[in-house]
C-alpha cells in the first residue's frame, strides 16, 4: 500500500464522516441532546482534520480546526446548540464537504463563504451568539483566532505549546555547521523520578539513554534512600541521578528529553558552574548497555544481568540490580502469571467487546460480482420455470414426487432471488442526506427559512434505483422550496409558522418503495395552473377538470407556473421531466394538494430494476410483456365505442372521453393491416405527458414477474422495445417500451405511418 | 526480535498510515479500531508499546489507557497518545489516565518512530 492508496481511503472515509456529521447535526437540530451524538459529530470533523493534516491539505485542516474548536464548545456544554448555532454548523458542514471535494478533484471553493463561516464559527466559540444575518462585520477577535495546525513537519522548533514545552526533534545533524563554532557548555541535570513515572510506563534508564544522545555525559546515582532489601517496594522509586552533560545544545534540548516525564519527576537543569566540582555523594557507575540487550525482556532481570554490572562494590552491585528492577519492574511484572481477578476482568471485557463488534459487520464487495450473481440467479429462475413447465407437460398424474420437489425448488429459487436482490438493496439515506443540503442552500438563496424532515431513511431499495432517484428528487425539492413554501412574511400573514417544513418520507408498500415529498406551503394555485395550461394550449379554455386533474397538469410537458424564471427551479425544466425520469425507473408519480396547507408528491418505485411485473400479451402471434406499472386498466372494446378519425386513425370512447387507439402490432411492424379492435383487448396506458392511449393487443396471457435481460447488451437497441426476457417455456419475449410506442403513434398521426422502422426479425423469430 | 506495536484508532486513514509507517520501520503491527477492541486485542498480542488515539467511539483513549493500566499484566506497557489535541488539558488527562507520552498530529512518520524509540528499549 502506498500513500496514494491511503489517500484514496482517506477520501472514502471523508465521505462517510461527512454523512455522519450531517446526520448528527440534523439530529441535534431536532432537539437530540444525547452526548454521544455531539461526540460523533465532533469525531467526524476531528477525523477529517487528522487525515487531512497527514496529507498536507492545509485549507481543509484549518477550516476543520476552527469547526472542531466550536464543536468542542458544544461538547463541553459551553455553547448551547440552538437552531441558530446549528444553522452555522450545517453550513460549515457543507463547506467542509466542498473542501473535501476540492482537495480530491482539484478546483476551488467559495472562499468568501468559507471565510465568512470561519468568522461565524470563531464568534460562536467566543460565546457570541449568531446575529442571524451574515455577520460580516470584521470585529477584532477577543482573543487570537486558533492558529491553524502546522501541517508540514516543522523543520524548525515548533512553537511552544500551552504546557510550556518546546518539542524539538533531537537530530544531531541539525546544527551541523554551527557545531564547530559553538563552545560546548556543561549542564548539571538533577533527575529524581517519582513512583508515577514508572507506573506510566516511562523508564529512567531510557530517559538517561536519550540524554546521552544530547551530549557527552557522566552520571552519578544517589542510592541513599534505598531501604533494606526486605523492606523494599519493587515498584517504588528510590534513586535519583545527577548527570553532567557537555553539549553544544541548549537547556531546552535537555529538557525536551524529559518531555514525557516532567510531571512525574523532579527535574532541575542548570548550567554547571564548575565541571570539576566534587559531588557530595557516592558515585555509582551506571551502565546503560543492558538496554540494547533483547534478552532483558525474556529473563528475570535480576539474575541475568548481575554479571554484567561493572561495579565491583557489593553495595553498588545490589543497587544497580535494584535500579534495573525499578526500571524494569513493570516488565518483570508483566511476565508474572496474572492474577485470577485480572483474568476474569479481561475475559469480561473481551466478551462485551465481542458482543458489540458483532453488530453491523459489513464487507465491501465489487458491484460487478453482485451483478454477475444476480444475472446467474436470473438464469436459474428461468431454468427452473422451464423445468417445471416440461415436467407438467410430461407428467399426466400431477402428483409425482418430482412435482413436489419442483415446487420446493421454485420456493427456494424465489428466496435466493430475493436474498440476492437484497444484497444490492441499500438504504435511501445517502440521497435523503444530500437533499438536506439542497434545502438549506436553496432556502438561503430565496431567503426562506425551511426545515427538512426525513423519515424512513433506512428503507432499502436497489442501488440503481437510488442512483437514479437523486436527480428527480433534487428537482422536486428545489421546486418545493422555491415555489411550494411561501416567504416567511406571507406565512406569518397566513397565521403559519414562518419556518416552512418539507418532509421526505420513504416506506415499503406492497413490494414497491413509496417516496413522499410533502410541503406545508400554499398548495397548488389551481386558478393559475388552469390559466397557464389554457395559455399554453395544453387544455381547451372550456375544459371541465376536477381539482386532481388540474393539479396533475403540472406534469405536462412545457408547463411552468413560475411567473419569474428563477435561478433555482425555473431552468425550463418542468415537472414533466421529473415524471419522465420516474417512469423510466418503472415508477409512478402523483400529486395531491390542499390550498393553504401544502402539496404532497407521491412516487412509487420498483424495489429493483432487475425484475419487473409484467402483463404477458400476444400481438400478431408474438409474445410481448407490457410493464404492469404503465397499465391503468384493460378493457374489451365494443364496436360501438370505436370511432374512425382522419385517414386511418381510430379513437375509443371510454366513459365519455376519447382516447387514441394504438395498434401495437402495426407500430412494431408485426403486421401491415390494422387489426380489428373488437377482436382484441385494449390496454389503457398512461404515458409521458400524462396523456392516455389505448394499446391494442390480440390477447392477454397473464401476469408474471419476469427477469429483465438487456437487449442493448446482448443484441442492439430496438425501437419500441425496452428489453427482453425469457419465459417459463423458454421463449424469448420482448418487453414493450410503452413511451416509445406511444411516441411513434403520435408520429403516425402526423405522417400517417408511424411504424417503427427497424429490423423486427428478432421479434418475429420469437 | 521484532517489536510489537498495538495501534488503536478509529480512522481507517490513520490506521493505514500507522501500518505502513510501522511496518516500514520494522515493527510488527497489530491494529484495533477503538478502545473496546484495543483492550480485547491486548490480551492476545502482548505488545511492547501501544499507540492510541483519543477520540474514538465506544471507548475513548482515556478509558482505554485506564483499562490497560488496570490490567495486571499489561499495566506497564508504554502507551503513546496519538492525537491532534495539543492543548495542555487533554495531554494532562491522558497523562492522568496513565499515558507514557504523546505524538502531536498531524501524523508524521519520523515523529512517530522517534517517540516509540524514546519509550522502548
Amino acid at each position: 500500500m502506498d500513500m496514494n492508496e491511503i489517500k484514496e481511503i482517506f477520501f472514502q472515509e471523508c465521505e462517510e464522516q461527512l454523512a455522519e456529521l450531517e446526520s448528527g447535526l440534523l439530529k441535534l437540530n431536532d432537539g437530540d441532546r444525547d452526548p454521544e451524538t455531539v461526540n460523533a459529530v465532533f469525531r467526524a470533523v476531528h477525523s477529517i482534520k487528522g487525515g487531512a493534516g497527514a496529507f498536507g491539505l492545509d485549507d481543509l485542516v484549518s477550516f476543520a480546526h476552527v469547526f472542531e474548536t466550536t464543536l468542542d464548545c458544544v461538547r463541553s456544554n459551553k455553547l448551547e446548540p440552538s437552531q441558530d448555532v446549528l444553522k452555522v454548523m450545517l453550513k460549515s458542514a457543507d463547506v467542509l464537504a466542498d473542501l473535501v471535494t476540492a482537495a480530491r478533484d482539484g478546483g476551488g471553493v467559495d472562499e468568501g463563504r468559507s471565510r465568512g463561516l470561519v468568522k461565524e464559527l470563531e464568534a460562536l466559540a467566543r460565546g457570541e451568539l449568531p446575529s442571524g444575518g451574515a455577520s460580516e462585520a470584521p470585529k477584532p477577535p477577543a482573543k487570537p483566532a486558533p492558529a491553524p495546525v502546522a501541517v508540514a513537519p516543522a523543520p524548525a522548533p515548533a512553537p511552544t505549546d500551552d504546557s510550556g514545552f518546546q518539542p524539538i526533534p533531537f537530530t544531531f545533524d541539525e546544527f551541523g555547521d554551527e557545531e564547530a563554532t559553538i563552545e560546548p557548555s556543561s549542564f548539571e541535570v538533577v533527575f529524581k523520578p517519582r513512583r508515577e513515572l514508572y507506573s506510566k510506563g516511562n523508564e529512567a534508564a531510557l530517559l538517561l539513554r536519550d540524554l546521552s544522545r544530547v551530549g557527552e555525559m557522566s552520571i552519578n546515582c544517589d542510592i541513599d534512600s534505598l531501604p533494606a532489601f526486605e523492606k523494599m517496594d519493587p515498584e517504588a522509586a528510590y534513586f535519583s541521578w545527577t548527570i553532567n552533560v557537555k553539549t553544544t545544545k541548549s537547556e531546552q534540548d535537555i529538557r525536551s528529553v524529559f518531555e514525557f516525564a516532567e510531571w512525574d519527576c523532579d527535574l532541575d537543569v542548570k548550567l554547571a558552574e564548575s565541571t570539576d566540582e566534587e559531588l557530595p555523594m557516592i558515585p555509582v557507575p551506571f551502565d546503560l548497555d543492558f538496554l540494547n540487550d533483547d534478552s532483558v525482556d525474556d529473563e528475570p532481570a535480576v539474575e541475568n544481568h548481575s554479571a554484567e554490572q561493572a561495579a565491583a562494590v557489593a553495595a553498588a552491585e545490589a543497587a544497580s540490580n535494584v535500579s534495573k528492577m525499578a526500571a524494569a519492574a513493570a516488565r518483570v511484572e508483566k511476565k508474572e502469571s496474572q492474577s485470577a481477578a485480572a483474568a476474569a476482568a479481561a475475559a469480561a471485557s473481551a466478551n462485551a467487546a465481542n458482543a458489540a463488534a458483532g453488530a453491523g459487520q459489513t464487507i465491501r464487495v465489487d458491484l460487478d460480482r453482485v451483478d454477475r450473481l444476480i444475472n446467474l440467479v436470473g438464469e436459474l429462475v428461468i431454468n427452473q420455470a422451464m423445468l417445471s413447465q416440461s415436467v407438467i407437460e410430461n407428467d399426466t398424474t400431477g402428483t409425482s414426487s418430482i412435482n413436489m420437489g419442483l415446487e420446493e425448488l421454485q420456493q427456494l429459487t424465489r428466496e435466493i432471488q430475493d436474498s440476492v436482490m437484497a444484497i444490492r438493496a441499500q438504504p435511501v439515506k445517502p440521497v435523503f442526506q444530500r437533499m438536506s443540503r439542497i434545502v438549506r442552500e436553496v432556502a438561503d438563496m430565496v431567503g426562506k427559512s425551511i426545515r427538512l424532515v426525513t423519515e424512513g431513511e433506512n428503507t432499502e431499495v436497489d442501488k440503481t434505483v437510488i442512483d437514479k432517484l437523486a436527480e428527480p428528487l433534487t428537482h422536486m425539492i428545489r421546486n418545493a422550496v422555491d415555489h411550494g413554501i411561501e416567504t416567511p412574511e406571507k406565512r406569518e400573514a397566513a397565521g403559519k409558522n414562518p419556518e416552512g417544513t418539507v418532509k421526505l418520507t420513504a416506506k415499503h408498500r406492497s413490494g414497491r418503495i413509496l417516496i413522499e415529498l410533502q410541503d406545508d406551503g400554499a398548495g397548488i394555485n389551481r386558478e393559475r395552473v388552469r390559466q397557464k395550461a389554457i395559455d399554453n394550449d395544453l387544455i381547451p379554455a372550456d375544459a371541465n377538470l376536477t381539482d386532481e386533474e388540474i393539479d396533475n397538469l403540472i406534469f405536462m410537458p412545457g408547463f411552468s407556473t413560475a411567473d419569474k424564471i428563477s435561478d433555482i427551479s425555473g431552468r425550463g425544466v418542468g415537472m414533466d421531466v421529473v415524471k419522465r425520469s420516474i417512469q423510466a425507473l418503472g415508477g409512478r408519480i402523483s400529486i395531491s394538494s390542499r390550498p393553504g396547507q401544502g402539496s404532497t408528491f407521491t412516487m412509487s418505485l420498483p424495489l429493483t430494476l432487475a425484475v419487473l411485473d409484467g402483463m404477458v400479451v400476444t400481438v400478431a402471434g408474438q409474445t410481448l410483456v407490457v410493464p404492469l406499472t404503465a397499465i391503468v386498466e384493460t378493457l374489451q372494446p365494443e364496436a360501438a365505442a370505436i370511432h374512425s378519425f382522419g385517414a386511418n386513425q381510430r379513437l375509443i370512447s371510454i366513459r365519455n372521453s376519447f382516447c387514441p387507439l394504438v395498434d401495437v402490432g402495426r407500430i412494431l411492424n408485426f403486421r401491415s393491416i390494422q387489426a380489428n379492435p373488437v377482436e382484441g383487448v385494449a390496454l389503457l396506458v398512461e404515458s409521458e405527458g400524462g396523456g392516455q392511449r389505448a394499446l391494442m393487443v390480440d390477447a392477454i396471457q397473464g401476469q408474471r414477474q419476469v427477469v429483465i435481460k438487456s437487449l442493448e447488451a446482448n443484441y442492439t437497441h430496438v425501437p419500441g422495445i425496452a428489453a427482453a426476457t425469457i419465459l417459463g417455456d423458454g421463449r424469448v419475449a420482448l418487453i414493450l417500451d410503452v413511451d416509445a410506442v406511444v411516441a411513434a403513434s403520435r408520429g403516425q398521426s402526423l405522417r400517417g405511418d408511424g411504424a417503427l422502422k427497424s429490423d423486427m426479425s428478432l421479434a418475429a423469430t420469437g | 526480535m521484532k517489536k510489537k506495536v498495538l495501534t488503536v484508532d478509529d480512522s481507517r486513514t490513520i490506521r493505514n498510515m500507522l501500518l505502513v509507517t510501522l511496518n516500514n520501520a520494522g515493527f510488527e503491527t497489530i491494529q484495533a479500531e477503538d478502545g473496546v477492541e484495543g483492550l480485547e486485542v491486548l490480551e492476545e498480542c502482548n505488545p511492547d508499546v501501544i499507540v492510541t488515539d483519543i477520540n474514538m467511539p465506544r471507548l475513548d483513549g482515556f478509558g482505554f489507557i485506564e483499562g490497560v493500566r488496570r490490567n495486571e499484566r499489561y499495566r506497564a506497557v508504554p502507551i503513546l497518545v496519538l492525537t491532534t489535541e495539543s492543548d495542555a488539558e487533554k495531554k494532562n488527562r491522558a497523562r492522568q489516565a496513565g499515558a507514557t507520552g504523546w505524538i502531536v498530529k498531524p501524523f508524521d512518520p519520523a515523529k512517530l518512530i522517534d517517540a516509540i524509540e524514546r519509550v522502548t528499549a
